[in-house]
């Protein structure tokens, strides 16, 4: 047993540990520049896990590849940023106090929970891990506990979170009896002995993908996002966007691939089904929405439904096009919601969609940021958007997918609209009563920096595309 | 008759179902989702105590102490989420959690 390569893990649950204490003695003064440790924090640990060597540790139920470490970066990234977007955040509609200490502590926590799932070995250290990021994260839903929308999000997160993790477990149950191991190397070659999948490991199977969408916020399971997305306070969304999103995304594609990827005749059809459903979804949702934030959670649907259909793939290049997908999903996100968290007036947040009017007028860089990020949501070339859905959709065709990557091209037109109509409030509409300017400098600098990614990408793609084709190989070399 | 795995597992499936529904079909109280959560877990760790003993593996029984551990912390938060939840709305009914929806 080596303990070496989940020090990065262990340094952050420390460093948890230490400022929550900090924090318990100091007061919520101490929120502020708990914000700034904690991103040093993550940013540490990641340079730690570079430096530190790959492979098991605790006896399997843990490992460092080439998938972990991808998405540990984005977890960094993701989370980094929204704890220094919420360190200059506005004053919320409803007129809460300042910023709680526990918040980046408990920021923290969840990527700790994140780290750890991704990186998972074995269904118990997955559960685990999961449960660290849930926990963190339902608490953060409810963290500004005197307003009632934010508590009200929290309850509806918590209860459906906890139904999730029961069905996660019910799945892992099964797995467990049927195959018997809980380790995913031994589940893998118990799958491949087995030939055709039995009937309770398929029970097992659906009930354990069933607790993953809900996690992803894939169709059918995605009732909680919009609420959670539009009660949590803004930043707190913006986290919720970056870092979870990617982090299950990984998980998702260990889970199906590693273990299970010898049935996977057994769960192609479901994949395929949700991503289906859900960029359907993600597509029509949105288009009635007035609220920013809410329609940023329907948008979310859809993408997440979109990554999925490079899982449908069941092909090292699917799962490729599913890694390149969440790392520019991450970086459109991020610079989305620096631009929603910097929408004030009078120091105080808003959040609808009419509220862009006339940006382009009164704020013209900012108006142009967020324009190039809708027209790489929206998937207009030559914008990082475009490349992904184009992997991905390359990547299903490839596997004779041919009606599920005609579902995504048609919800993406649809999708167009309500990105389109954002940048028609912005571009031709008469202005309303300015928003405040100029922006927060920590926003700018998360906008500039995102939005520069997906500008760029089309140059120096090599970055993102060459460590997710590295992740995938790895993956299905095992 | 002699107990074997599968009735053990019609149990869990049985529980499991029953916490299912209580959470979908309650209309009262949130409370009682709580309680249906617990009980989902509970069923799962009748699956794999049934499994650890029927395959020889003690690692299923690691398992179920794990999701105890872990439905204890779940359930304190899930209450102190409901309490915050009541001191703002002043009801607990499932019907009044409904603000915003769409």
């Amino acid at each position: 047993m080596q303990a070496a390569p989940m020090l990065p893990e262990i340094l952050l649950a420390i460093a948890g540990m230490v400022l929550l204490m900090v924090g318990v003695f100091v007061g919520d003064k101490s929120a502020k520049p708990l914000t700034y440790v904690v991103a040093a924090a993550l940013f540490a640990a990641l340079a730690l896990g570079w430096t530190t060597p790959h492979g098991d540790a605790f006896g399997g139920l843990f490992v460092a590849d080439k998938l972990a470490y991808f998405a540990k970066a984005l977890i960094v990234i993701g989370a980094a940023a929204t704890v220094l977007m919420a360190a200059g955040r506005a004053t919320p509609s409803d007129g809460s106090g300042p910023m709680r200490f526990e918040q980046p502590v408990l920021m923290l926590f969840a990527s700790v929970g994140m780290m750890l799932m991704v990186s998972a070995n074995d269904l118990m250290s997955l559960y685990v891990g999961l449960e660290l990021q849930s926990l963190a994260l339902y608490v953060l839903a409810a963290i500004r506990r005197d307003s009632l929308r934010a508590t009200e999000a929290g309850l509806k997160y918590f209860v459906l979170g906890a139904l999730s993790s029961g069905m996660l477990l019910y799945g892992a149950g099964m797995i467990y009896g049927f195959t018997g191991a809980t380790n995913f190397d031994r589940i893998a070659a118990s799958v491949t002995a087995m030939g055709t999948p039995s009937l309770g490991l398929v029970v097992g199977i659906v009930f354990l993908m069933a607790g993953l969408a809900f996690k992803v916020s894939a169709a059918p399971f995605h009732m909680w996002t919009p609420d959670v997305y539009e009660g949590a306070d803004t930043p707190i969304t913006a986290f919720f966007a970056a870092a979870p999103k990617a982090a299950a995304l990984a998980l998702f594609a260990r889970v199906m691939t590693d273990p299970l990827g010898d049935a996977a005749s057994a769960w192609g059809q479901i994949v395929a089904m949700i991503a289906g459903l859900s960029v359907i979804v993600g597509a029509f949702g949105a288009l009635a929405q007035r609220n920013i934030k809410r329609l940023m959670a329907y948008s979310s649907i859809g993408h997440v439904g979109f990554a999925l259909i490079g899982l449908a793939a069941a092909s090292e290049n699917g799962v490729r096009s599913l890694l390149i997908y969440s790392a520019i999903y991450l970086f459109m996100n991020l610079a989305a919601f620096a631009f929603i968290l910097a929408m004030r007036r009078d120091e105080h947040a808003v959040e609808t969609i009419d509220d862009l009017a006339g940006a382009s007028q009164t704020h013209p860089y900012m108006a142009l940021a967020l324009a190039a990020v809708l027209f790489s949501m929206a998937g207009i070339p030559p914008l990082a958007g475009f490349f992904a859905k184009l992997y991905v959709l390359s990547a299903a065709v490839d596997s004779g997918l041919y009606v599920l990557a005609v579902v995504g091209v048609l919800a993406s037109v649809i999708s167009c609209f309500y990105y389109l109509r954002l940048i028609k409030l912005m571009y031709f509409d008469a202005p309303r009563d300015a928003m405040d300017s100029p922006m927060p400098r920590d926003l700018g600098l998360v906008l500039g920096v995102a939005t520069a990614i997906i500008l760029v990408f089309i140059l120096i793609p090599s970055p993102i595309v060459a460590t997710a084709t590295a992740a995938a190989q790895e993956l299905f070399q095992r | 008759m002699s107990i074997g795995l599968g009735h053990y597992l019609a149990v869990a499936a049985v529980l499991f179902t029953l916490g299912i529904f209580g959470i979908f079909l309650n209309r009262r109280n949130v409370i009682v989702i709580l309680m249906s959560i617990e009980l989902m877990l509970l069923a799962v760790n009748i699956n794999l105590v049934a499994f650890s003993a029927y395959l020889g593996d003690l690692g299923g029984q690691a398992f179920a102490m794990f999701i105890l551990t872990v439905a204890a912390a779940e359930a304190a938060i899930g209450l102190a989420i409901l309490v915050v939840y009541f001191r703002n709305r002043g009801s607990i009914a499932v019907e009044d959690v409904s603000m915003m929806k769409g």
